[in-house]
Protein backbone atom coordinates (compact mmCIF):
# COMPACT_ATOMS: atom_id res chain seq x y z
CA UNK A 1 0.00 0.00 0.00
CA UNK A 2 2.45 2.61 0.64
CA UNK A 3 4.41 1.59 -2.75
CA UNK A 4 1.08 2.48 -4.02
CA UNK A 5 1.06 5.57 -2.63
CA UNK A 6 4.18 6.40 -3.21
CA UNK A 7 3.10 6.07 -6.98
CA UNK A 8 0.19 7.35 -6.95
CA UNK A 9 1.92 10.73 -5.47
CA UNK A 10 4.35 10.32 -8.44
CA UNK A 11 1.96 10.08 -10.83
CA UNK A 12 -0.02 13.36 -9.53
CA UNK A 13 2.91 14.96 -9.36
CA UNK A 14 3.47 14.15 -13.04
CA UNK A 15 0.18 15.48 -14.27
CA UNK A 16 0.29 18.41 -12.37
CA UNK A 17 3.58 19.54 -14.00
CA UNK A 18 2.16 18.90 -17.22
CA UNK A 19 -1.38 20.92 -15.94
CA UNK A 20 1.14 23.64 -14.83
CA UNK A 21 2.72 24.34 -18.39
CA UNK A 22 0.02 24.43 -20.91
CA UNK A 23 1.16 23.63 -24.44
CA UNK A 24 1.42 26.36 -26.89
CA UNK A 25 -2.56 25.08 -28.43
CA UNK A 26 -3.84 24.99 -24.97
CA UNK A 27 -2.56 28.51 -24.38
CA UNK A 28 -4.53 30.21 -27.64
CA UNK A 29 -7.45 27.77 -26.93
CA UNK A 30 -7.46 28.92 -23.18
CA UNK A 31 -6.77 32.75 -24.65
CA UNK A 32 -9.90 32.82 -26.97
CA UNK A 33 -12.12 30.99 -24.37
CA UNK A 34 -11.74 34.11 -22.13
CA UNK A 35 -11.58 36.41 -24.45
CA UNK A 36 -15.21 38.70 -24.70
CA UNK A 37 -17.66 37.59 -27.34
CA UNK A 38 -17.88 40.23 -30.53
CA UNK A 39 -19.69 42.95 -29.30
CA UNK A 40 -19.34 42.25 -25.46
CA UNK A 41 -17.30 44.53 -23.41
CA UNK A 42 -14.33 43.47 -22.32
CA UNK A 43 -14.06 42.78 -18.78
CA UNK A 44 -12.17 45.27 -16.43
CA UNK A 45 -9.24 43.68 -14.67
CA UNK A 46 -9.49 45.23 -11.28
CA UNK A 47 -7.06 44.30 -7.99
CA UNK A 48 -9.95 44.64 -5.65
CA UNK A 49 -13.70 44.40 -6.11
CA UNK A 50 -15.68 47.09 -4.60
CA UNK A 51 -19.07 45.14 -4.89
CA UNK A 52 -17.42 42.01 -2.20
CA UNK A 53 -16.73 44.69 0.21
CA UNK A 54 -19.34 43.65 2.15
CA UNK A 55 -17.68 40.51 2.06
CA UNK A 56 -14.44 41.65 3.22
CA UNK A 57 -15.16 43.57 5.97
CA UNK A 58 -16.58 41.14 8.41
CA UNK A 59 -14.53 38.35 7.36
CA UNK A 60 -11.33 40.67 8.44
CA UNK A 61 -13.37 41.52 11.56
CA UNK A 62 -13.86 37.56 12.31
CA UNK A 63 -9.99 36.97 11.00
CA UNK A 64 -8.38 39.15 13.49
CA UNK A 65 -10.94 37.91 16.28
CA UNK A 66 -9.88 34.38 15.58
CA UNK A 67 -6.17 35.81 15.77
CA UNK A 68 -6.33 37.12 18.95
CA UNK A 69 -8.20 34.20 20.77
CA UNK A 70 -5.45 32.62 19.09
CA UNK A 71 -2.67 34.06 20.87
CA UNK A 72 -4.67 34.59 24.13
CA UNK A 73 -4.49 31.22 24.04
CA UNK A 74 -0.72 30.69 22.87
CA UNK A 75 -0.05 32.65 25.91
CA UNK A 76 -1.86 29.96 28.70
CA UNK A 77 -5.11 31.67 29.04
CA UNK A 78 -7.24 28.95 29.68
CA UNK A 79 -10.46 29.19 27.67
CA UNK A 80 -13.58 27.81 28.84
CA UNK A 81 -16.01 25.94 26.41
CA UNK A 82 -19.46 24.54 27.81
CA UNK A 83 -20.10 20.88 27.18
CA UNK A 84 -22.12 19.91 24.62
CA UNK A 85 -24.79 17.14 25.35
CA UNK A 86 -24.59 14.66 22.36
CA UNK A 87 -20.71 13.92 23.51
CA UNK A 88 -21.65 11.88 26.34
CA UNK A 89 -23.84 10.01 23.56
CA UNK A 90 -20.63 9.39 21.97
CA UNK A 91 -19.28 7.66 25.07
CA UNK A 92 -22.04 5.85 25.88
CA UNK A 93 -22.62 4.86 21.84
CA UNK A 94 -18.97 3.21 22.29
CA UNK A 95 -19.95 1.64 25.78
CA UNK A 96 -22.70 -0.12 24.55
CA UNK A 97 -21.11 -1.48 21.42
CA UNK A 98 -18.20 -3.07 23.26
CA UNK A 99 -20.68 -4.77 26.37
CA UNK A 100 -22.14 -6.44 22.92
CA UNK A 101 -19.06 -7.14 21.51
CA UNK A 102 -20.53 -5.65 18.19
CA UNK A 103 -18.57 -3.08 15.87
CA UNK A 104 -18.86 0.75 15.74
CA UNK A 105 -19.96 2.31 12.51
CA UNK A 106 -18.91 5.80 11.45
CA UNK A 107 -19.96 7.55 8.35
CA UNK A 108 -17.78 10.78 7.11
CA UNK A 109 -20.49 12.21 5.37
CA UNK A 110 -20.70 12.34 1.30
CA UNK A 111 -18.70 15.44 0.70
CA UNK A 112 -15.15 15.59 -0.50
CA UNK A 113 -11.91 16.64 1.51
CA UNK A 114 -12.29 20.32 1.00
CA UNK A 115 -15.38 20.43 2.59
CA UNK A 116 -14.87 22.41 6.26
CA UNK A 117 -17.46 19.86 7.91
CA UNK A 118 -15.63 17.07 6.44
CA UNK A 119 -12.52 18.41 7.84
CA UNK A 120 -14.41 18.70 11.34
CA UNK A 121 -16.05 15.48 10.99
CA UNK A 122 -12.21 13.57 10.78
CA UNK A 123 -11.20 15.19 13.83
CA UNK A 124 -14.25 13.33 15.25
CA UNK A 125 -13.63 9.60 13.76
CA UNK A 126 -10.04 10.49 15.51
CA UNK A 127 -11.50 10.90 18.58
CA UNK A 128 -14.06 7.97 17.98
CA UNK A 129 -11.36 5.51 16.93
CA UNK A 130 -9.13 6.23 19.46
CA UNK A 131 -11.98 5.63 22.23
CA UNK A 132 -12.84 2.11 20.82
CA UNK A 133 -9.39 1.01 19.91
CA UNK A 134 -9.07 1.85 23.79
CA UNK A 135 -12.15 -0.53 24.60
CA UNK A 136 -10.75 -2.91 22.09
CA UNK A 137 -13.66 -2.31 19.65
CA UNK A 138 -14.01 -2.31 15.95
CA UNK A 139 -14.91 0.80 14.02
CA UNK A 140 -16.07 0.37 10.56
CA UNK A 141 -15.60 3.55 8.37
CA UNK A 142 -17.18 2.95 4.51
CA UNK A 143 -16.35 6.28 2.36
CA UNK A 144 -18.00 7.73 -1.21
CA UNK A 145 -14.93 9.75 -1.74
CA UNK A 146 -11.35 8.24 -2.87
CA UNK A 147 -9.41 11.12 -0.85
CA UNK A 148 -11.38 11.21 2.18
CA UNK A 149 -11.14 7.50 2.36
CA UNK A 150 -7.33 8.09 2.45
CA UNK A 151 -7.44 10.67 5.12
CA UNK A 152 -9.83 8.48 6.77
CA UNK A 153 -6.96 5.54 6.95
CA UNK A 154 -4.65 7.95 8.24
CA UNK A 155 -6.87 9.50 10.64
CA UNK A 156 -7.77 5.67 12.11
CA UNK A 157 -4.63 4.41 12.26
CA UNK A 158 -2.81 7.45 13.94
CA UNK A 159 -5.85 6.85 16.82
CA UNK A 160 -5.42 3.51 17.26
CA UNK A 161 -1.64 4.22 17.99
CA UNK A 162 -2.30 6.71 20.26
CA UNK A 163 -4.55 4.61 22.08
CA UNK A 164 -1.32 2.36 22.55
CA UNK A 165 -3.34 -0.48 19.70
CA UNK A 166 -1.68 -0.41 16.99
CA UNK A 167 -1.99 -3.88 16.17
CA UNK A 168 -5.71 -3.49 16.57
CA UNK A 169 -6.18 -1.68 13.40
CA UNK A 170 -7.41 -3.17 9.92
CA UNK A 171 -6.69 -1.02 7.07
CA UNK A 172 -9.28 -2.93 5.21
CA UNK A 173 -12.35 -1.78 8.29
CA UNK A 174 -11.27 1.78 6.40
CA UNK A 175 -12.43 1.51 2.92
CA UNK A 176 -14.08 2.74 -0.43
CA UNK A 177 -17.59 2.07 -1.67
CA UNK A 178 -18.53 3.73 -4.22
CA UNK A 179 -19.16 7.48 -5.92
CA UNK A 180 -23.01 6.81 -6.67
CA UNK A 181 -24.76 9.14 -3.77
CA UNK A 182 -27.98 6.17 -3.61
CA UNK A 183 -25.19 3.02 -4.63
CA UNK A 184 -23.96 4.00 -1.07
CA UNK A 185 -26.67 4.78 0.69
CA UNK A 186 -27.91 1.35 -0.69
CA UNK A 187 -24.18 -0.15 0.66
CA UNK A 188 -24.38 0.97 3.86
CA UNK A 189 -28.00 0.04 4.35
CA UNK A 190 -26.47 -3.32 3.70
CA UNK A 191 -23.70 -3.37 6.02
CA UNK A 192 -26.40 -2.25 9.40
CA UNK A 193 -28.50 -4.86 8.66
CA UNK A 194 -26.00 -7.60 7.71
CA UNK A 195 -23.25 -6.82 10.14
CA UNK A 196 -26.11 -5.01 12.89
CA UNK A 197 -23.54 -2.46 14.29
CA UNK A 198 -24.75 -1.53 17.85
CA UNK A 199 -23.37 2.37 17.22
CA UNK A 200 -23.86 4.18 14.18
CA UNK A 201 -22.54 7.90 13.77
CA UNK A 202 -23.50 10.16 10.53
CA UNK A 203 -20.79 12.48 11.24
CA UNK A 204 -20.16 14.85 8.25
CA UNK A 205 -22.49 16.46 4.88
CA UNK A 206 -25.12 14.59 3.87
CA UNK A 207 -27.55 14.55 1.16
CA UNK A 208 -31.14 12.97 0.50
CA UNK A 209 -29.56 9.78 1.46
CA UNK A 210 -29.44 10.88 4.84
CA UNK A 211 -32.89 9.31 5.71
CA UNK A 212 -32.35 6.10 3.90
CA UNK A 213 -29.44 5.01 6.00
CA UNK A 214 -30.42 6.76 9.51
CA UNK A 215 -34.05 4.76 9.09
CA UNK A 216 -32.49 1.78 8.49
CA UNK A 217 -29.95 1.84 11.25
CA UNK A 218 -33.13 2.92 13.21
CA UNK A 219 -34.73 -0.19 12.64
CA UNK A 220 -31.59 -2.36 13.50
CA UNK A 221 -31.76 -0.97 17.22
CA UNK A 222 -28.38 0.59 16.84
CA UNK A 223 -27.63 3.90 19.14
CA UNK A 224 -27.21 6.77 16.47
CA UNK A 225 -25.29 10.30 16.53
CA UNK A 226 -25.30 12.26 13.89
CA UNK A 227 -24.14 15.90 13.18
CA UNK A 228 -24.26 17.84 10.36
CA UNK A 229 -24.13 20.96 9.11
CA UNK A 230 -26.54 20.41 6.04
CA UNK A 231 -29.93 22.19 7.36
CA UNK A 232 -32.09 20.40 4.95
CA UNK A 233 -31.04 16.82 6.63
CA UNK A 234 -31.07 18.36 10.06
CA UNK A 235 -35.15 17.24 10.47
CA UNK A 236 -34.46 13.79 9.51
CA UNK A 237 -31.48 12.84 12.03
CA UNK A 238 -33.10 14.62 14.48
CA UNK A 239 -36.38 12.12 13.49
CA UNK A 240 -34.43 8.91 13.36
CA UNK A 241 -31.09 9.46 15.85
CA UNK A 242 -30.71 9.27 19.88
CA UNK A 243 -28.84 12.54 19.63
CA UNK A 244 -27.80 15.23 16.72
CA UNK A 245 -25.15 17.84 16.61
CA UNK A 246 -26.83 20.72 15.11
CA UNK A 247 -24.85 22.95 12.56
CA UNK A 248 -22.27 24.49 14.19
CA UNK A 249 -21.99 22.02 17.15
CA UNK A 250 -20.72 19.54 14.76
CA UNK A 251 -17.37 22.12 14.16
CA UNK A 252 -17.45 22.60 17.76
CA UNK A 253 -17.40 18.98 18.88
CA UNK A 254 -14.56 18.38 16.70
CA UNK A 255 -12.83 21.86 18.25
CA UNK A 256 -13.81 20.74 21.82
CA UNK A 257 -12.98 16.98 21.70
CA UNK A 258 -9.34 17.64 20.56
CA UNK A 259 -8.86 19.73 23.50
CA UNK A 260 -6.20 21.88 21.78
CA UNK A 261 -5.97 25.05 23.33
CA UNK A 262 -5.15 27.00 19.62
CA UNK A 263 -8.56 25.03 18.51
CA UNK A 264 -10.29 26.51 21.46
CA UNK A 265 -9.07 30.03 20.56
CA UNK A 266 -10.83 29.54 17.47
CA UNK A 267 -14.50 28.32 19.06
CA UNK A 268 -14.26 31.19 21.44
CA UNK A 269 -13.57 33.76 18.03
CA UNK A 270 -17.00 32.13 17.08
CA UNK A 271 -18.30 33.20 19.89
CA UNK A 272 -17.51 36.23 19.79
CA UNK A 273 -18.60 36.67 16.14
CA UNK A 274 -22.34 35.94 16.82
CA UNK A 275 -22.33 38.35 19.89
CA UNK A 276 -21.20 40.80 16.99
CA UNK A 277 -23.91 39.11 14.89
CA UNK A 278 -26.89 39.65 17.03
CA UNK A 279 -25.47 43.05 17.87
CA UNK A 280 -26.06 43.47 14.54
CA UNK A 281 -29.42 42.45 14.21
CA UNK A 282 -30.51 44.39 16.87
CA UNK A 283 -29.14 47.60 15.25
CA UNK A 284 -30.85 46.28 11.98
CA UNK A 285 -34.38 45.71 14.18
CA UNK A 286 -34.39 48.53 15.89
CA UNK A 287 -33.26 51.02 12.72
CA UNK A 288 -36.23 49.02 10.59
CA UNK A 289 -38.54 50.12 13.57
CA UNK A 290 -37.29 53.48 13.37
CA UNK A 291 -37.34 53.58 9.88
CA UNK A 292 -33.35 54.16 9.16
CA UNK A 293 -31.73 53.25 6.87
CA UNK A 294 -28.54 51.63 7.57
CA UNK A 295 -27.35 50.36 3.63
CA UNK A 296 -24.07 51.94 4.33
CA UNK A 297 -22.11 49.49 2.66
CA UNK A 298 -23.37 50.72 -1.06
CA UNK A 299 -23.06 54.63 0.33
CA UNK A 300 -27.00 54.86 -0.04
CA UNK A 301 -27.40 55.32 3.96
CA UNK A 302 -29.35 57.93 4.98
CA UNK B 1 9.60 16.62 9.48
CA UNK B 2 8.86 17.90 5.95
CA UNK B 3 6.84 15.54 5.37
CA UNK B 4 4.27 17.21 7.87
CA UNK B 5 5.38 20.99 7.24
CA UNK B 6 5.44 20.93 3.39
CA UNK B 7 1.92 19.85 2.96
CA UNK B 8 0.63 22.65 5.85
CA UNK B 9 2.65 25.51 4.17
CA UNK B 10 1.29 24.00 0.26
CA UNK B 11 -2.45 24.51 2.38
CA UNK B 12 -1.88 27.83 3.54
CA UNK B 13 -0.73 29.11 0.49
CA UNK B 14 -3.71 27.84 -1.96
CA UNK B 15 -5.93 28.74 1.00
CA UNK B 16 -4.82 32.75 1.03
CA UNK B 17 -4.64 32.27 -2.88
CA UNK B 18 -8.45 31.26 -2.90
CA UNK B 19 -9.43 33.83 -0.24
CA UNK B 20 -7.69 36.29 -1.93
CA UNK B 21 -8.55 35.66 -5.75
CA UNK B 22 -12.60 35.93 -4.32
CA UNK B 23 -12.06 39.73 -4.17
CA UNK B 24 -9.73 40.45 -7.14
CA UNK B 25 -11.53 40.87 -10.76
CA UNK B 26 -8.15 40.00 -12.97
CA UNK B 27 -8.35 37.55 -15.62
CA UNK B 28 -4.73 36.45 -14.59
CA UNK B 29 -6.12 35.61 -11.08
CA UNK B 30 -9.24 33.91 -12.57
CA UNK B 31 -6.56 31.71 -14.98
CA UNK B 32 -4.72 30.56 -12.16
CA UNK B 33 -7.63 29.77 -9.94
CA UNK B 34 -9.11 27.29 -12.76
CA UNK B 35 -5.74 25.53 -12.97
CA UNK B 36 -6.26 25.10 -9.37
CA UNK B 37 -9.38 23.44 -9.80
CA UNK B 38 -8.22 21.31 -12.62
CA UNK B 39 -5.44 20.07 -10.16
CA UNK B 40 -8.18 19.42 -7.77
CA UNK B 41 -9.81 16.63 -10.52
CA UNK B 42 -6.65 15.46 -11.07
CA UNK B 43 -5.66 14.51 -7.60
CA UNK B 44 -9.37 13.27 -7.32
CA UNK B 45 -8.42 11.19 -10.73
CA UNK B 46 -5.90 9.52 -9.08
CA UNK B 47 -7.39 8.65 -5.60
CA UNK B 48 -9.53 7.65 -7.43
CA UNK B 49 -7.16 4.54 -8.23
CA UNK B 50 -6.25 3.54 -4.46
CA UNK B 51 -10.26 3.59 -4.11
CA UNK B 52 -11.33 1.03 -6.99
CA UNK B 53 -8.12 -0.86 -5.34
CA UNK B 54 -9.50 -0.84 -1.35
CA UNK B 55 -12.76 -1.98 -2.85
CA UNK B 56 -11.51 -4.83 -4.53
CA UNK B 57 -9.11 -5.81 -2.04
CA UNK B 58 -12.22 -5.29 0.82
CA UNK B 59 -14.23 -7.86 -1.20
CA UNK B 60 -11.32 -10.19 -2.59
CA UNK B 61 -11.06 -10.84 1.38
CA UNK B 62 -13.80 -11.39 1.89
CA UNK B 63 -14.30 -13.97 -1.08
CA UNK B 64 -11.18 -15.62 0.10
CA UNK B 65 -12.22 -16.08 3.88
CA UNK B 66 -15.37 -17.24 2.40
CA UNK B 67 -17.56 -15.34 5.07
CA UNK B 68 -21.02 -15.26 5.43
CA UNK B 69 -21.84 -12.41 2.75
CA UNK B 70 -18.93 -13.20 0.68
CA UNK B 71 -21.82 -14.25 -2.58
CA UNK B 72 -22.16 -10.31 -2.34
CA UNK B 73 -18.47 -9.40 -2.73
CA UNK B 74 -18.45 -11.58 -6.05
CA UNK B 75 -20.99 -9.76 -7.00
CA UNK B 76 -19.54 -6.39 -6.71
CA UNK B 77 -15.91 -7.82 -7.80
CA UNK B 78 -18.03 -9.56 -11.04
CA UNK B 79 -19.98 -6.25 -11.99
CA UNK B 80 -17.02 -3.86 -11.60
CA UNK B 81 -14.72 -6.05 -14.03
CA UNK B 82 -17.56 -6.60 -16.81
CA UNK B 83 -18.02 -2.82 -15.85
CA UNK B 84 -14.47 -1.54 -16.61
CA UNK B 85 -14.14 -4.16 -19.36
CA UNK B 86 -17.12 -2.78 -21.12
CA UNK B 87 -15.65 0.75 -21.06
CA UNK B 88 -12.35 -0.49 -22.08
CA UNK B 89 -13.13 -2.02 -25.46
CA UNK B 90 -16.29 -0.75 -26.40
CA UNK B 91 -16.05 3.07 -25.01
CA UNK B 92 -18.25 5.00 -22.76
CA UNK B 93 -20.28 7.17 -25.23
CA UNK B 94 -22.55 3.46 -26.40
CA UNK B 95 -22.82 -0.48 -26.22
CA UNK B 96 -22.53 -2.41 -23.46
CA UNK B 97 -21.26 0.37 -21.04
CA UNK B 98 -24.44 2.56 -21.91
CA UNK B 99 -26.37 0.15 -21.97
CA UNK B 100 -25.44 -1.36 -17.78
CA UNK B 101 -25.22 2.49 -17.24
CA UNK B 102 -29.26 3.36 -18.38
CA UNK B 103 -30.21 -0.29 -18.05
CA UNK B 104 -28.97 -1.42 -14.39
CA UNK B 105 -26.89 1.37 -12.58
CA UNK B 106 -30.07 4.17 -12.76
CA UNK B 107 -33.05 2.12 -12.06
CA UNK B 108 -31.27 0.76 -9.14
CA UNK B 109 -30.73 4.31 -7.96
CA UNK B 110 -33.79 5.69 -8.81
CA UNK B 111 -35.13 2.32 -6.93
CA UNK B 112 -33.20 3.72 -3.62
CA UNK B 113 -34.13 7.16 -4.09
CA UNK B 114 -37.55 5.72 -4.53
CA UNK B 115 -37.42 4.39 -1.16
CA UNK B 116 -37.38 7.51 0.75
CA UNK B 117 -40.91 8.44 0.82
CA UNK B 118 -41.43 5.15 2.77
CA UNK B 119 -38.49 6.38 4.93
CA UNK B 120 -40.38 9.50 4.94
CA UNK B 121 -43.87 8.33 6.38
CA UNK B 122 -42.06 6.11 8.63
CA UNK B 123 -39.72 9.31 10.33
CA UNK B 124 -42.90 11.05 10.18
CA UNK B 125 -45.16 8.83 12.01
CA UNK B 126 -42.40 9.15 14.79
CA UNK B 127 -42.08 12.31 14.70
CA UNK B 128 -45.84 13.28 14.95
CA UNK B 129 -47.01 11.49 17.44
CA UNK B 130 -48.10 13.80 20.05
CA UNK B 131 -46.24 12.65 23.31
CA UNK B 132 -45.40 16.14 24.71
CA UNK B 133 -46.42 19.82 23.93
CA UNK B 134 -43.40 20.14 22.05
CA UNK B 135 -44.19 17.39 19.42
CA UNK B 136 -48.01 18.16 19.89
CA UNK B 137 -46.48 22.03 18.33
CA UNK B 138 -44.51 20.20 15.43
CA UNK B 139 -47.64 17.87 14.64
CA UNK B 140 -50.10 21.04 14.12
CA UNK B 141 -47.33 23.33 12.29
CA UNK B 142 -46.53 20.09 9.99
CA UNK B 143 -50.54 19.64 9.70
CA UNK B 144 -51.15 23.22 8.87
CA UNK B 145 -48.31 23.21 6.07
CA UNK B 146 -48.93 20.11 4.70
CA UNK B 147 -52.14 21.06 3.86
CA UNK B 148 -51.27 24.43 3.38
CA UNK B 149 -49.13 23.49 0.64
CA UNK B 150 -51.99 21.88 -1.26
CA UNK B 151 -54.68 23.72 -3.74
CA UNK B 152 -57.22 22.80 -0.71
CA UNK B 153 -55.06 24.74 2.17
CA UNK B 154 -56.61 27.79 0.09
CA UNK B 155 -60.18 26.99 0.23
CA UNK B 156 -59.69 26.39 3.85
CA UNK B 157 -60.36 29.50 5.85
CA UNK B 158 -61.79 32.49 7.52
CA UNK B 159 -62.08 36.15 7.48
CA UNK B 160 -60.27 38.45 9.41
CA UNK B 161 -60.89 42.23 9.84
CA UNK B 162 -62.09 41.59 6.01
CA UNK B 163 -59.14 40.01 5.14
CA UNK B 164 -58.97 36.55 4.45
CA UNK B 165 -56.57 33.79 6.30
CA UNK B 166 -56.25 30.85 4.75
CA UNK B 167 -54.36 27.31 5.72
CA UNK B 168 -51.83 28.87 2.64
CA UNK B 169 -51.49 32.07 3.88
CA UNK B 170 -50.60 30.35 7.49
CA UNK B 171 -48.19 27.96 6.12
CA UNK B 172 -46.32 30.52 3.92
CA UNK B 173 -46.06 32.92 7.61
CA UNK B 174 -44.71 29.67 9.29
CA UNK B 175 -42.28 28.62 6.40
CA UNK B 176 -41.48 32.47 6.01
CA UNK B 177 -40.76 33.48 9.62
CA UNK B 178 -40.13 30.93 12.40
CA UNK B 179 -39.09 28.47 9.90
CA UNK B 180 -36.87 31.21 8.57
CA UNK B 181 -35.69 32.51 11.78
CA UNK B 182 -34.33 28.87 12.92
CA UNK B 183 -32.74 27.74 9.39
CA UNK B 184 -30.69 31.48 9.11
CA UNK B 185 -29.37 31.37 12.71
CA UNK B 186 -28.30 27.04 12.39
CA UNK B 187 -26.95 28.86 8.99
CA UNK B 188 -25.29 32.21 10.68
CA UNK B 189 -23.51 29.28 13.18
CA UNK B 190 -22.91 27.15 10.51
CA UNK B 191 -20.97 29.84 7.83
CA UNK B 192 -18.47 30.73 11.04
CA UNK B 193 -17.78 27.13 11.94
CA UNK B 194 -16.94 26.83 7.87
CA UNK B 195 -14.83 30.06 7.97
CA UNK B 196 -13.02 29.31 11.44
CA UNK B 197 -12.28 25.71 10.27
CA UNK B 198 -10.51 27.59 6.61
CA UNK B 199 -8.69 30.06 8.99
CA UNK B 200 -7.43 27.31 10.69
CA UNK B 201 -6.04 25.34 8.04
CA UNK B 202 -4.16 28.56 6.44
CA UNK B 203 -2.60 28.88 9.67
CA UNK B 204 -1.80 25.77 9.97
CA UNK B 205 -3.64 25.25 13.66
CA UNK B 206 -6.22 22.64 11.84
CA UNK B 207 -4.20 19.40 10.51
CA UNK B 208 -7.38 16.73 10.85
CA UNK B 209 -7.26 16.85 6.70
CA UNK B 210 -3.30 15.14 6.99
CA UNK B 211 -4.67 12.51 9.20
CA UNK B 212 -3.41 14.04 12.31
CA UNK B 213 -5.98 14.06 14.16
CA UNK B 214 -4.88 16.17 17.52
CA UNK B 215 -4.80 13.79 21.17
CA UNK B 216 -7.34 13.78 23.39
CA UNK B 217 -7.89 16.28 25.34
CA UNK B 218 -11.10 16.06 27.01
CA UNK B 219 -13.05 13.14 27.64
CA UNK B 220 -15.71 12.05 25.20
Amino acid sequence: MPGLRRLTFLWILWLSIGRAIPAPAQEQALAQEQAPAEGEPAAEARWFDPDRLDVLIPTLIFAGLLLAFVASARRGTRLFVRRIPGLDAIDEAIGRATEMGKPVLYLPGLDEMDQPGTVASMNILGQVAEKAAAYETRVTVPNRDPMVMSVAQDVVRTAYGRAGRPDLYREEDVYYVTYSQFGYAAAVSGLMLRQRPAANFFIGHFFAEALVMAETGQSTGAIQIAGTDSDAQLPFFITSCDYTLIGEELYAASVYLSGEPLLLGSLKAQDAAKLLIIVYVVIGVVAAFLNLKLDFWTGQGG
Amino acid sequence: MLQRSLPIFFAGLVGIFMAVQYFVLHPGMARIYNLVLDWKQVVFACTLMLGVFSLIRFHWRKIARRTADAFYSLVVVISCSITVLAAAVFGTETGPYTWLYDRVQAPMQATMFSLLAYFVASASYRAFRARSVHATLLLLAGAVVMLGRVPTGDLIGFELHGQRVSLASIAAWILDTPNLAAKRGILIGVGLGMISTSLRIILGIERAYLGLSRGTGADI
